[in-house]
């Protein structure tokens, strides 16, 4: 079931946010689309992670806006957030080691769920959706780090979110793991679950964006469907300047 | 809420709930079996020394149990306990002593005392870290101590005497037999075993949890984090509370010193940090290997000016801290968890 | 209050505050260098009285000759401790506070226990000594002497440590290390090796502290207590890793307990001492100089 509508999800006017003396996102709009990938791209530093944190609720921003379905809600905790329906993974996975993996999932269904049998049961579902059901007795702390990261996601989709914020997902894993990554997100977003993805591994994420938001010294240089982003001047040099300058 | 719950439900999922229902009956069949071999005990153990061993031991297993509640489960390390000891010991003494109110009001009044507080300590000190907060509450603890020290109204440095009442349960008091405290005592632990296993089970336990392990992961889950906190605070203070009103009832004299010094607030701790600090049956295993331990070595050893009770205790603490975190119940695997370690 | 008893209770509040400064120092630095808090901080202190105590109690030897010793033998001890209790702790992962903080609260009940067991817990005291209970009067105010020999011990050792930071290489490793544990391994410093000079130092500062008050206080085992919850109160107020702040806030809160002495019933005047770290700690975290 995949939502055609164009409207928006999420909208970001005019974001800036300082720490100290350092701009890290300089007056970024963009808008991320109901039911879409959207891929977050950019050289180290660009202000991807920054970003994302913004919108996750880490932080608030330094000035702009952000709207989440026609609500404002840049100084809304991340707490909150997650009640709305916005929900995220962390770049190294943090799971909770003292308890098992479903238990680990159940914190997140438990925002949905609040009798501990319905919570158990949706943590079950989730992992099988996930395909890590097997691995569900299995303390936290022992699992392999690409189980984490699914085990992060798992985590995340058991508060059954509106848009899934990934942070770097797909890097780091071998060629077939990460193909199986990349089936997951697809799955995902066909349930009806908008994605946004920060992302390195160009090669793996490009065919699977639907659009691509390149960001560069914090802000917005390019954005539209991957093919025509990676075409761009400005982006290849935003990519590869110094060796263009230097050759 | 979204179109995502209907497809996530997408394949019929193994639902082994069965197996963790199970695992928690176990727990509480534990418990009944627990209290059978107790109830036998009364029996067989007729010598006036081995019941007060026996108080002691359930008293401090009910202690921990509940210093448990926010140290083991929530991961905020109190070394300050002994202020809410204090204050249902207090509360249930001075309204004993002073207006003939009947201990079973002073102590629920207490018990809720000490939640009262401890949410507003809370608000303060939950907005530190580790050692800070763990510092905080020991400085805490003895401002409380001092405090009462320098209160005519409590006593002072003399404390409160039970007035002379006639032996019943309506007043706790029982001079000839020591049997009821014992079932007093044994109530106690079951109620802050219950409270735990109850709690352990429930959406409550799993944020504690999640906020021990990692408060940032936990945020992002939708976790309150500060509010938990203070549910836990709060929980904890409470039970703490309820153990100091029947130890003021046990003993019928209480002063500053012997309810509410720095000497208690470890006894709280240590048997959760000994038998397996988060852990259901922790604070009970604990309690049942250090306070006849102690006991023992202050009528062998000839009192407590051999300092041995302080290096077993320290001994045992730094073994269990470096070596087995996890505390003596690890030991036997899987044995005594609920659902969760 | 008159200006002369002003003057005297400020004199006597700025000496013991040097000797707070002098043994929080030692904590500060430990934290500052490695991110761990040592619970067993006062009980290093009565060790230090202690092997003072003993030393004079067997040679005879006046106990301001011995505090070299004592502070020699507290190093050792500091980096022992490191070596074989501290440095397995910190590896812990999971329940990471509960370990730091157990594992060096153990210790100061071990040591507590171990120093009942061979001293009991009857109260001792050097009954004999060049600085005893002297006093000298400077301008109408009575200092006494070994309060005064202890606040110059303690501004000696404030002076050696700012040079040994600033001008050692050692004081440069320290430094480095506790900047970025994990980039010094890289450039070859031991962090080890590191950690367990500090912790020497840590201890020998507290060590000098320790045999300055065997010269005037009562010794006994448990006389760590509350000198180890003023040493928090100072390094919080101080700073977490600050020196300097662990002066300051030392001399402050001398002064503060001085003064809280004498406006309110004494066994009051650690209510200020204590209030006063919540109040720090409570508003602002990281203390007066302190970077968290």
């Amino acid at each position: 079931m995949t939502p055609t509508s164009s409207s928006n999800i999420v909208e970001i006017r005019g974001l800036t946010r300082r720490f100290g003396g350092l701009v890290a996102n300089r007056d970024v709009t963009m808008d991320i689309r109901h039911g879409e990938i959207l891929g977050l791209i950019g050289p180290n530093g660009a202000g991807k992670s920054t970003l994302f944190n913004q919108i996750a609720g880490a932080f608030p921003p330094s000035s702009g806006e952000i709207r989440f379905e026609g609500r404002e809600i840049s100084r809304l905790p991340g707490t909150q957030r997650c009640l709305l329906g916005i929900a995220r993974t962390f770049q190294v996975p943090r799971s909770f080691d003292s308890m098992t993996v479903v238990e680990n999932v159940m914190v997140g269904s438990f925002v949905r769920h609040s009798a501990a049998r319905a919570a158990r049961a949706a943590a079950w579902q989730t992992l099988d959706y996930v395909g890590m059901a097997d691995r569900g007795e299995s303390p936290a702390g022992e699992l392999t780090p690409p189980e984490k990261r699914r085990l992060e996601m798992a985590r995340a989709l058991a508060t059954q979110p509106r848009i899934l914020l990934l942070d770097e997902v797909l890097t780091g894993l071998t060629p077939s793991e990460a193909q199986q990554g990349v089936e997951l997100v697809r799955r995902v977003r066909d349930s009806g679950v908008t994605v946004v993805m920060v992302e390195h591994v160009m090669e793996i994420v490009m065919p699977l964006v639907d659009r691509a938001v390149v960001l560069h010294l914090g802000q917005v240089l390019a954005e539209g469907p991957p093919k025509d982003v990676v075409r761009q001047d400005s982006v290849i040099t935003a990519y590869l300047g110094e060796r263009h300058r230097a050759a | 809420m979204s179109d995502a719950t209907a497809t996530l439900a997408v394949t019929a999922a193994p639902t082994p709930s069965s197996k963790d229902d199970g695992a928690r009956r176990r727990q509480v069949l534990i418990l009944v079996a627990v209290c059978a071999v107790i109830a036998l005990l009364l029996f067989a153990v007729t010598d006036v020394y081995l019941q007060n061993v026996l108080i002691l031991t359930l008293m401090y297993a009910a202690l921990s149990q509940s210093w448990n509640i926010l140290g083991g489960y929530c991961g905020q390390i109190s070394l300050g306990h002994a202020l809410y000891f204090g204050v249902g010991a207090y509360t249930t003494s001075y309204l004993f002593a002073g207006y003939g109110i009947l201990p079973w009001f002073g102590l629920v009044l207490g018990g809720v005392l000490s939640a009262l507080l401890a949410l507003v300590l809370g608000y303060f000190c939950f907005r530190l870290k580790g050692h800070y907060f763990a510092i905080a509450t020991l400085v805490i603890a003895e401002i409380g101590l001092l405090l009462v020290h320098n209160s005519d109204t409590l006593g002072g440095a003399l404390g409160i005497q039970w007035p002379f009442a006639a032996d019943g349960w309506a007043t706790m008091q029982f001079a000839r037999n020591k049997l009821p405290y014992i079932y007093l005592a044994l109530a106690l632990f079951v109620v802050t075993w219950v409270a735990t296993y109850v709690i352990e089970g429930s959406r409550w336990g799993f944020w504690w949890r999640a906020i021990k392990d990692d408060s940032q992961a936990a945020e992002s889950l939708g976790v309150e984090v500060f509010r938990s906190k203070m549910a836990a605070a709060g929980v904890s203070a409470f039970f703490t509370a309820v153990g100091g009103a029947f130890y003021a009832a046990f003993v019928a004299y209480i002063d500053p010193d012997s309810v509410m010094s720095f000497r208690f607030s470890l006894l709280f701790c240590l048997p959760a940090v000994l038998g397996g600090i988060g852990t259901l049956w922790g604070p009970a295993v604990g309690a049942l290997i250090l306070i006849p331990v102690t006991e023992l070595t202050r009528s062998y050893l000839g009192g407590s000016g051999s300092g041995l009770d302080l290096i077993i205790y320290g001994g045992l603490i730094m073994i269990v801290a470096l070596a087995r975190p996890e505390g003596v119940l690890s030991l036997f695997g899987g044995a005594g968890k609920g659902s969760a370690r | 209050m008159t200006v002369e008893s002003f003057f005297q209770v400020f004199a006597s509040g700025l000496l013991m505050g040097l000797l707070y400064a002098l043994i929080a120092v030692g904590l500060s630095l430990i934290f500052g260098l490695m991110d761990v808090v040592n619970f067993a901080h006062g009980e290093f202190l009565m060790a230090a009285m202690y092997a003072t105590f003993g030393l004079w109690a067997l040679t005879a030897i006046d106990p301001a000759l011995l505090i070299p010793a004592a502070t020699a033998l507290l190093f050792g001890f500091g980096a022992l401790v490191y070596m074989g209790v501290v440095r397995f702790a910190m590896r812990a992962r999971t329940n990471a506070a509960m370990v730091q903080i157990f594992a060096t609260f153990g210790l100061g009940i071990l040591m507590q226990g171990v120093a009942q067991y061979f001293f009991t817990p009857d109260y001792r005291s050097i009954t004999d000594s060049w600085f005893g209970n002297s006093t000298v009067d400077v301008a109408g105010v009575f200092l006494p002497v070994p309060q005064l020999f202890g606040a110059v011990i303690s501004v000696l050792a404030f002076v050696a440590l700012y040079l040994l930071m600033s001008r050692t290489d050692f004081g440069k490793a320290l430094e480095a290390t506790r900047e970025d544990q994990g980039a010094v391994a890289l450039v070859g410093i031991d962090r080890d090796r590191v950690f367990a000079l500090g912790w020497g130092l840590g201890a020998a500062l507290v060590g000098l502290a320790g045999g300055v008050l065997a010269i005037f206080y009562y010794i006994h085992p448990q006389v760590g207590g509350a000198f180890a919850l003023i040493a928090y109160v100072v390094v919080a107020l101080g700073g977490f890793g600050s020196v300097f702040g662990a002066l300051a806030a030392g001399i402050i809160v001398g002064l503060v307990e001085a003064f809280a002495a004498v406006l309110m019933p004494p066994s009051m005047k650690a209510i200020a001492v204590y209030s006063l770290y919540l109040a720090v700690v409570f508003i602002r975290p990281s203390g007066l100089f302190g970077r968290l």
